[in-house]
């Protein structure tokens, strides 16, 4: 398909927060339900700055790999989050189970990320991944397509007492790994 | 005589990375802003059919939280022209976008965003926020009400100006389809010098102008634009195709 038709994208702009604020969106579910945990960190740029006018959107499974199917869901698979004045992002979600991959391969529990702000003048797309998952991120087979090894295990989300930790860097040496739509 | 901002180059082909000629680059020097936002590492090709099932939906979003008029937030009525912004939203395959979300939002009729980090000194409207959210409807139609905004300058470069432009975000049946985009009035000469809309390739930067439709138009009372959206790729997977672990 040529896609000869298709809107061009355009960047969020510094006024983002206008269009994409909607408070609650970063909560998936209640803090005190059962694998709550807090899913935070920090987009910085190519000088190691925070980048406060972006938003961090997510979809991913529940806990049992399921996305929300056709009709009321309790799980709605998708949470937003704008960056604050130091960069950071903050959402309470679950650990997503794992899914089937063509060929009956699983995939390793991980999450879909898309950032948009000002300065990008489309989204940028990764995914999150778990460092406490060796066994599963090991035959995963998005991570084994990314060539340098080394910059895998910028996917891959840190423990921490209350969840887990993920920076998104834009670029230079940390840069995260993005993929092509 | 005032400086002219000089006109932006148009993108090059490799980094224009077809086959849509629709995205732009990461990295446009022009836009200043994308020189350290912009990834320096090539992006990663993921294996076909890895891309998680559906995408959100928001069929549970309350009337109230739904804001189609925008001119109508306040207890007065915004100053400027009132305008009509409406289309359809359909995927790569022609195929409507139904009961999906569309966020929108602008500057006022004066170039002023109510937004604390616009401080240029133009006067905010107290009558205008600016920002609407709607569900498109059955046949993948939306329709706003609002005014025009103006341009507004910004700092990117010398005497820079922006055009009139209002912000749009769609979802679309997957994921992946997500599109945030900036839509122009028609014969705006302030285009020719923006790096922002410049950085789309030529042949597909049209496409992010609205058209005047008369048929939109209510007469005595609104001129209307046509805005019709089309986001990247076809129908999101069938859930069937992808089980559970």
């Amino acid at each position: 398909m040529s896609g000869a038709g298709n809107t061009p994208s355009q960047t969020a702009g510094p006024y983002i927060a206008m269009g994409f604020s909607w408070p609650g969106r970063e909560r998936l579910l209640d803090p005190g339900e059962p694998g709550a945990l807090e899913l935070e960190g920090q987009v910085l740029d190519g000088a190691g700055q925070p980048v406060p006018d972006a938003a961090v959107e997510i979809w991913q499974a529940d806990a049992g790999g399921a996305f929300p199917g056709p009709g009321p869901a309790r799980w709605p698979g998708f949470g937003r989050c704008l960056t604050d004045e130091e960069g950071h992002f903050r959402f309470t979600t679950v650990k997503p189970g794992r899914l089937a991959a063509p060929g009956g391969v699983l995939q390793a529990p991980h999450i879909e990320v898309q950032v948009f702000g000002r300065g990008l003048l489309r989204q940028l797309f990764t995914r999150i991944y778990f460092a406490d998952e060796e066994e599963a991120n090991a035959q995963d087979p998005a991570l084994a397509a990314i060539p340098d090894r080394d910059a895998r295990a910028t996917l891959l989300a840190q423990p921490t007492a209350t969840g887990y930790h993920f920076d998104i860097v834009l670029q230079g040496e940390r840069e995260t790994v993005f993929f092509a739509r | 005589m005032i400086p002219g901002p000089k006109r932006p180059e148009a993108p090059t082909e490799e980094a224009v990375q077809d086959p849509s000629v629709a995205r732009p680059p990461y990295l446009y020097p022009d836009y200043r802003a994308t020189r350290l936002r912009a990834p320096r590492r090539p992006l990663v090709v993921l294996p076909e059919r890895l891309l998680d099932p559906g995408g959100p939906v928001f069929g549970e979003l309350t009337p109230h939280q739904l804001e189609a008029d925008l001119t109508r937030q306040h207890k007065g009525e915004p100053l400027g022209q009132r305008i009509i912004v409406a289309g359809t939203l359909r995927d790569g395959s022609g195929r409507p976008i139904r009961g999906q979300l569309i966020e929108i939002w602008q500057a006022n009729a004066a170039g002023r965003y109510a937004h604390q980090g616009d401080q240029h000194p133009a006067p905010l409207d107290p009558n205008f926020t600016g920002t609407g959210r709607l569900l498109t409807d059955s046949e993948g139609r939306y329709r706003f009400v609002t005014i025009r905004p103006g341009a507004y300058p910004w700092q990117n470069n010398p005497n820079a100006w922006r055009p009139a432009h209002i912000h749009f975000s769609v979802f679309g049946t997957a994921f992946d389809q997500r599109l945030v985009t900036q839509m122009y009035f028609p014969g705006d000469p302030l285009m020719a010098t923006d790096p922002i809309s410049s950085a789309i390739e030529p042949r597909a930067r049209r496409r992010m102008v609205s058209d005047l439709d008369l048929g939109l138009t209510v007469e005595q009372w609104a001129l209307g634009y046509r805005f019709d959206i089309v986001v990247e790729g076809s129908a999101a997977t069938p859930f069937e195709e992808v089980g559970r672990a």
